[in-house]
């Protein structure tokens, strides 16, 4: 079996969770025998290679000759949106970004029609053009290597997909990571939506990362439930060093947020809640690690709680600064709103840390040693919190049992129930 | 004349409300109103009325002939007692007929056997003398929570008086032997042990609805066929089961209801058999020999052991917080707290904290209100937080007052001290009404 995949990011240059994922579902297959290609829009040089060919989509000389391209470049070629609709990017991203990109700007914004383009590889404002654009790079790809079915991973990719899929006739499965109404809310943006709604629609096969998110794919986009699968992400096993050495230098404990200060996340239940523990104990200490659009709220909020100095925030937190926040922390929280899966309580369990999750998290579906409440229920989460701080019981059971469950989350067995899709959209025999 | 006993348990815990770590210290209430008398209600209307309505067509039918017994908590006489009263009239019409045992238990279907001597006697007392006052008859079987046995519980439980108790007939502690006849407890002869068939028994309460069993549908005249397969010496079959077996775990719809309707009637048409209480087996029959149980057992899961109610840190940890409370508890008089004492004791709030069934077991899902065994600790843990505040302020209250004056103006000054604070003014207003949670949350308001 010969997979064309299609990602965005690929370790180490990620900017959000879809990046682990696919570098961890890659492996996966590589483990049952499966070759896959993966095609991203830059890569750096950098990435690991086991197993698997990555191709860099700048790399790729366009052919314009195909009348397909043409038809599909008219097709898509003149969809844009704002940047703040943007997924996976916070402001210091956005920042960074934008001053890249003032700087290196060159007059190839209509570089479509230039033979090699040259990708950012980042989520940025002209996202929509890039999405173009990798499309028809897809063609090239498609044309030139050898698969038997196309993966595509979110709607980034879903364009890319498709037009592979016309050119070489081989299924298409997409794998949704995300939904547009995970990142806004009721408020979706139209035209992802319709990507992503074109993009399953032209799926052989939908992959979901849980079933929420299934439900989401079934309910809101339309599609056939006989044709959306959920494959639940699972984590790289690590063999981290042990945080010993990481010193905890204030007597309190220490309940933590990580993620990006936005919507999708819940940030300020998370503010709601820790108000509420230190009413009635004090000796206890909150951090908000991560930016995001909504950071300045939680920053006034805290204020006009008048909880600033058990409350604090680190800004942008990556690498090893996230395990030694792991390390120090008692109580891990995830009161998103909505959230597809969502890896970050793993991490945690993985060092040992109680987590409190939302309900609405596909994690809550493979989870049974974490605290489930609904994001919007401040007082359950106020409690979930309270409880593993106060109830040795807890901490004891959630000691014993979070790692080793976290533990068995393998990719490897996520890649089986991927090829099964695969053999069943291919119609092959195993 | 061989015999078959058959034993219903009766029981509702006091469910507790949602209680919030920052009700602690606040709000002293911890029962779930709404939902205890629905379930009371519900389970009155479906099995408790009409069961007891169709035993007593079934007494009065075959006269003296058939006989049944039944033990039902405190917490669920309680609850009877506030919501459905009718059920408790009911089940003193079985009484009158003279054909019914009642079993004594734990006044709150407690634990107390594995935390607190003293207190376990003390609520098998309690018990026993409610029976004997609601029913008019002194129990002189005894049935533990869950059916938890072992050789020292029972020998407690024969230095207390009673002639029989009743366990599950474990396949560990068996071994070769069969249930079907009668043993005695190990350190005290004196005691009669009765062992639950637990195939006979579980065909009726878990398979009887399961279409996939290869014996469905399960018939009255096919059970007594199977009685008659049973070795010719053994003398009684012990079926044990929940009441609510009858119309709630088996809905009317499945035909449980006909099923113990024909039952007696083919028993005494087409067998050798008769209906048996276990006085009167006791009465009748002697013990084959004593029955070693060193380690405790209980009805539950494959393995019959405690690890359903202590058999994660979460248990333990509720379960010590909770005993931890004995000896202060026994210093207060309040009878609020003594009350609330009782009913967070009940097996079911560590049951709902049991981790054993993240893989399987539908059982236990019955009348579980958490969604997760860490949701039903915290939520357990909170409201003990609470009242282990009572108890100490109830204790050092109580201390100043011996010091302070003679024992004789005792009385007078409690009552001085407890309005003097407006927390303690809710308590005393609640002390008016101690078996009432209901109205005094009425009052509260």
């Amino acid at each position: 079996m010969k997979v064309l995949m299609f990602g965005w990011e690929f370790p180490p240059h990620i900017t959000g969770g879809l990046g682990t994922a696919c570098f961890g579902l890659t492996k996966g297959l590589a483990k049952h025998g499966v070759e896959v290609v993966f095609v991203v829009p830059k890569s750096f040089g950098d990435e690991p290679q086991e197993g698997f060919k990555l191709i860099n989509a700048s790399d790729i000389e366009l052919d314009f000759t195909q009348t397909l391209t043409r038809e599909f470049r008219e097709k898509i070629s003149y969809m844009e949106v704002g940047s703040n609709l943007v997924p996976y990017l916070d402001p210091e991203e956005f920042e960074r970004w934008y001053s890249e990109e003032v700087i290196e700007n060159k007059p190839e914004t209509h570089s479509v029609y230039t033979r090699k383009y040259q990708f950012s590889g980042k989520y940025g404002s002209n996202l929509m053009e890039e999405v173009s654009r990798y499309a028809l790079v897809a063609l090239s790809v498609a044309a030139s290597v050898e698969y038997d079915v196309i993966h595509a991973h979110d709607w980034l990719t879903y364009a890319a997909g498709i037009a592979a899929k016309k050119i070489s006739g081989k299924p298409l499965v997409v794998h949704v990571h995300a939904t547009e109404f995970d990142r806004s809310g009721e408020n979706v943006n139209k035209v992802v939506y319709e990507i992503e709604r074109n993009g399953m629609e032209a799926a052989d096969r939908v992959i979901t990362v849980s079933n929420f998110t299934r439900q989401i794919v079934i309910e809101r986009y339309g599609i056939p439930a006989e044709k959306v699968f959920t494959v639940h992400n699972a984590v790289e096993p690590v063999d981290k060093p042990d945080q010993d050495d990481v010193t905890k230098h204030v007597r309190e404990k220490i309940v933590t947020f990580l993620g990006r200060v936005t919507y999708q996340k819940g940030p300020d239940y998370f503010v709601e809640a820790a108000h509420k523990v230190l009413q009635r104990d004090p000796n206890v200490r909150f951090v908000m690690a991560g930016s995001g659009d909504l950071l300045n709220r939680m920053i006034r909020r805290v204020a006009q709680l008048k909880m600033g100095t058990r409350f604090h925030f680190t800004g942008f937190l990556a690498g090893p600064e996230v395990d030694h926040m792991f390390a120090m922390s008692d109580v891990y929280v995830m009161p998103s709103v909505s959230e597809p899966f969502g890896i970050s309580p793993l991490e945690a369990m993985r060092t040992n840390v109680p987590v409190v999750i939302s309900k609405q998290s596909g994690v809550a579906e493979v989870l049974q040693h974490a605290l489930k409440v609904d994001f919007w229920d401040i007082d359950a989460l106020a409690d979930a919190i309270y409880g593993i701080l106060h109830y040795d019981g807890l901490r004891k059971m959630f000691a014993k049992y979070g790692k080793s469950e976290v533990d068995s989350l393998l990719w490897e067995n996520a890649a089986l129930k991927v090829l099964d899709i695969y053999y069943n959209a291919t119609g092959h025999n195993k | 004349m061989r015999s078959v006993c058959l034993y219903f348990q009766v029981h509702q815990p006091f469910r507790l409300r949602t209680y919030r770590f920052f009700n602690i210290g606040q709000d002293h209430y911890y029962y779930d109103d709404y939902q205890n008398r629905h379930i009371i209600r519900r389970v009155a209307e479906k099995c408790y009325l009409p069961a007891n309505r169709m035993m007593l067509q079934l007494i009065n039918e075959f006269g003296k002939a058939f006989k049944i017994s039944y033990s039902i908590s405190g917490t669920a006489l309680d609850q009877f007692e506030q919501y459905t009263p009718e059920v408790i009239d009911s089940f003193r019409m079985l009484a009158a007929t003279g054909c019914v045992e009642f079993i004594s238990e734990t006044e709150y279907h407690s634990l107390a056997c594995l935390g607190n001597e003293k207190e376990f006697i003390r609520q098998v007392e309690m018990h026993t003398q409610r029976i004997e006052t609601l029913f008019s008859q002194k129990p002189q079987t005894f049935r533990n929570s869950e059916l938890i046995y072992s050789d020292s519980i029972g020998e407690t439980i024969g230095n207390m008086g009673f002639h029989t108790m009743l366990t599950e007939g474990a396949k560990h502690i068996l071994g070769w032997k069969s249930p079907n006849y009668i043993y005695c407890n190990n350190l005290n002869p004196k005691l009669r042990v009765l062992l639950r068939n637990f195939r006979l028994s579980d065909d009726m309460s878990f398979r009887f609805s399961e279409q996939k069993w290869s014996e469905w549908p399960l018939t009255a005249d096919k059970f007594v066929g199977w009685l008659n397969t049973m070795d010719p010496h053994e003398e009684v079959l012990n079926l044990f089961m929940d009441y609510e077996t009858i119309g709630e775990h088996q809905q009317k719809e499945t035909g449980i209801f006909d099923f113990f309707y024909h039952l007696p009637k083919a028993v005494f048409t087409n067998s050798n058999f008769s209906f048996a209480t276990p006085e009167e087996l006791y009465q009748r029959l002697q013990p084959m020999g004593a029955i070693s149980v060193p380690y405790a057992i209980s009805w539950a899961d494959e393995e019959r052991d405690l690890t359903a109610w202590k058999g994660n840190d979460l248990q333990a940890e509720a379960l010590s917080k909770l005993y931890s409370l004995s000896d202060d508890i026994s210093k207060c008089n309040d009878p609020v707290i003594l009350r609330d004492w009782g009913y967070l004791q009940s097996s079911n709030h560590f049951y709902y904290m049991s981790t054993k069934w993240f893989s399987a077991g539908e059982i236990h899902k019955n009348f579980n209100p958490y969604g997760s065994p860490y949701d039903a600790f915290i939520n357990y843990m909170n409201a003990i937080s609470d009242f282990s505040i009572r108890v100490e302020e109830c204790v050092n209250a109580t201390g100043k007052l011996t010091d302070e004056t003679t024992s004789a103006e005792k009385p007078k000054k409690v009552k001085k001290v407890v309005k003097s604070s407006p927390k303690k003014a809710a308590t005393a207003k609640k002390s008016a009404s101690v078996k009432k949670p209901a109205s005094v949350k009425k009052a509260k308001k």
